[in-house]
């Protein structure tokens, strides 16, 4: 059997979900959101590079330098903003985040 | 190989990245006993991008390779932009040290967010899409939780982290599946692509239904609305102001590029969801909002019902539909200003209180503010011969026009509903025993005359309508000519 198209496809696909099911799912841990969100934008990569090596064109490997970029600016603003929230709440639960209601 | 190095349409984005980073050094050598220098030098550089951005030829032009498309819609939109940025900071200059967060970022960082809306607004290819619209959230999240030493700010900080982190997934596996359906990201060559194609591939719907899925958390768009009330709520009310004012229109004008330009030809699939988002968007917006107690809450709500009327006219699809949108935000922008201008004054004893009930018989205490918010709300609710209902009516009027009885009806059906809770403000200001008055807000200048302008503009859009209304449809028919 050779690896085409459609299983870099379905692999993409069945990590992304796994990334939006363990937001989710989770209701332990803020930090296993941040790990979740990474692997969303890893199957969004993987996408990129195989319709890129499938169509000959540079373009969705370019796209794909820049997100892992982004990415990275994006983790660490994310761990800033959870750092000042166990700061002022002490847990990084993610039930304990509901002061705001209404 | 660089056909067109040419930078000109640029410059007010490369005037403010320029000065942005010029006071970040500033801030960094002078700490932050420069946040009042730094405000006023951000307000400066702002209102001198705008200049920038008018003294330039509003010819369509697309530069870069095709990365970043400039014409009269993109300067239009940036100009609201960047007059909503110079009003948010105005707003804030006060604010911030009542609150003691003047730390020398936040205009900065207003500064950034403002590149990058206006990236969005011109983007012309995905890749410059998805690079405006990180610069702009990253800013925006840092914003939410800038009072860090408060457990609501440093909450909505996360929560609008993550849910905007999940939107950018979508969005981006969005743009992967269009992109390799339709081998480009250039919206140009994408627009053609999709005329030449017989049939339209299952891969690029799905592709756009995430795209829009993306997109409609940035307008927070009903069902995609959820973080919009906490994160109002939570956010300190001088950048809950600004939430509210800019982003929204970078995200419509880059819906609106995207919807009108590449994907012109994909309007069935592309309607249903529209139409879907507006129904949802003007129910939530109008019946969740009747049982809030809090002003940043209830303004939360009203901004879902809003941007599901501007919603109507998208889904209108036509450039009267555009114009109709463009006028609509204007409107919306300088109303909801002049509301945060009020909210920002409500103080007693130096804590901030944002509840409904706080406003008691302000019309014995404070009748200036009074007549000023009652004005506002009148306008809001859309009631003539207020600029609201003149937003309300162009909106309305391109829906008949194509036949979307259901979303017309609706919309008048969902603003009477939503007259509802404007009312009941003017009710508590006006026949509500007096509560404590608030307390003096000495050098609140620049807030004032944000109040001041916003009330004009609504009571004075009446004598001439039509020239705002020739702009806007102006702006909106270059959606609608051929790119070149």
């Amino acid at each position: 059997m050779t690896i085409g198209l459609e299983h870099y496809l379905t692999l993409a696909a069945l990590l992304f979900t796994i990334g939006v099911f363990g937001m989710f799912l989770n209701r332990r841990n803020v930090i296993v959101i941040l790990m979740s969100v990474e692997l969303m934008l890893l199957a969004v990569n993987i996408n990129f590079v195989t319709f890129s090596a499938y169509l000959g064109d540079l373009a969705g490997q370019v796209f794909t330098m820049f997100i892992l970029t982004v990415a990275a600016a994006e983790a660490a603003i994310g761990l800033a903003i959870l750092v000042i929230f166990f700061r002022n709440k002490g847990t990084i639960a993610v039930d304990d985040i509901s002061s705001l209601k209404g | 190989m660089i056909s067109d190095f040419n930078l000109v349409p640029l410059l007010p984005e490369i005037f403010m990245a320029l000065t942005g980073m010029g006071l970040l050094i500033v801030g960094v050598s002078q700490g932050n006993r420069a946040t009042p220098v730094i405000c006023a030098a951000a307000g400066a550089a702002l209102s001198i991008a705008a200049l920038v951005l008018l003294s330039l030829g509003w010819d369509a032009q697309t530069v870069m390779n095709g990365m970043f498309r400039f014409d009269e819609f993109a300067g239009f939109m940036k100009l609201l932009v960047l007059i909503g940025l110079i009003a948010s900071l105005a707003l804030s200059s006060r604010y911030l040290t009542q609150e003691d967060m003047a730390r020398f970022e936040y205009p900065i960082l207003i500064i950034f967010a403002g590149i990058g809306m206006m990236m969005m607004i011109s983007a012309n290819n995905f890749l410059t899409l998805y690079m405006g619209l990180e610069l702009q959230s990253l800013s925006l999240y840092v914003l939410a939780a800038f009072q860090r030493y408060s457990v609501r700010s440093a909450e909505a900080g996360i929560k609008y982290f993550i849910l905007g982190a999940l939107s950018s997934g979508m969005l981006l596996f969005g743009i992967s599946l269009i992109y390799g359906f339709s081998g480009t990201l250039d919206f140009t060559v994408l627009g053609k692509t999709i005329i030449g194609l017989e049939q339209i591939p299952i891969g690029l719907t799905i592709g756009l239904v995430f795209l829009l899925a993306g997109i409609a958390f940035k307008i927070s768009a009903a069902p995609f609305h959820m973080w919009t009330p906490d994160v109002y709520h939570g956010a300190p009310t001088s950048v809950t102001a600004l939430f509210a004012i800019v982003p929204k229109v970078a995200a419509f004008a880059l819906l609106m590029r995207l919807l009108f330009q590449p994907f012109a030809d994909m309007q069935e699939d592309w309607f249903q969801i529209i139409y879907f988002l507006s129904v949802f968007s003007m129910v939530i917006g109008a019946f969740a909002a009747i049982a809030q107690e809090n002003l940043k809450r209830l303004m939360a709500y009203s901004s879902i019902g809003n941007m599901g009327y501007a919603l109507i006219g998208i889904a209108a699809g036509t450039a009267q539909g555009a114009g109709a949108v463009v006028l609509y935000l204007m409107i919306y922008i300088v109303m909801t200003a002049g509301v945060f201008a009020v909210i920002l004054h409500m103080r007693r004893q130096g804590l901030a209180v944002a509840k409904i009930d706080n406003l008691a018989g302000l019309s014995k205490t404070e009748p200036a503010l009074a007549y000023g918010m009652l004005i506002l709300m009148f306008s809001m609710s859309g009631i003539p011969p207020a600029a609201g209902f003149f937003g309300k009516l162009a909106i309305f009027n391109a829906a008949m026009n194509e036949g979307l009885y259901v979303l017309a009806v609706l919309g008048v059906v969902t603003s009477v509903v939503a007259a509802f809770y404007y009312l009941r403000i003017v009710k508590v200001m006006f026949f509500d025993e007096p509560a404590d008055s608030f307390d003096k807000n000495e050098g609140s200048f620049a807030r004032r005359v944000v109040l001041i302008v916003s009330v004009l503009f609504v009571i004075g859009f009446i004598i001439k309508p039509s020239i705002l209304y020739e702009c806007a449809m102006h702006a909106a028919s270059a959606l609608f000519t051929v790119a070149g």
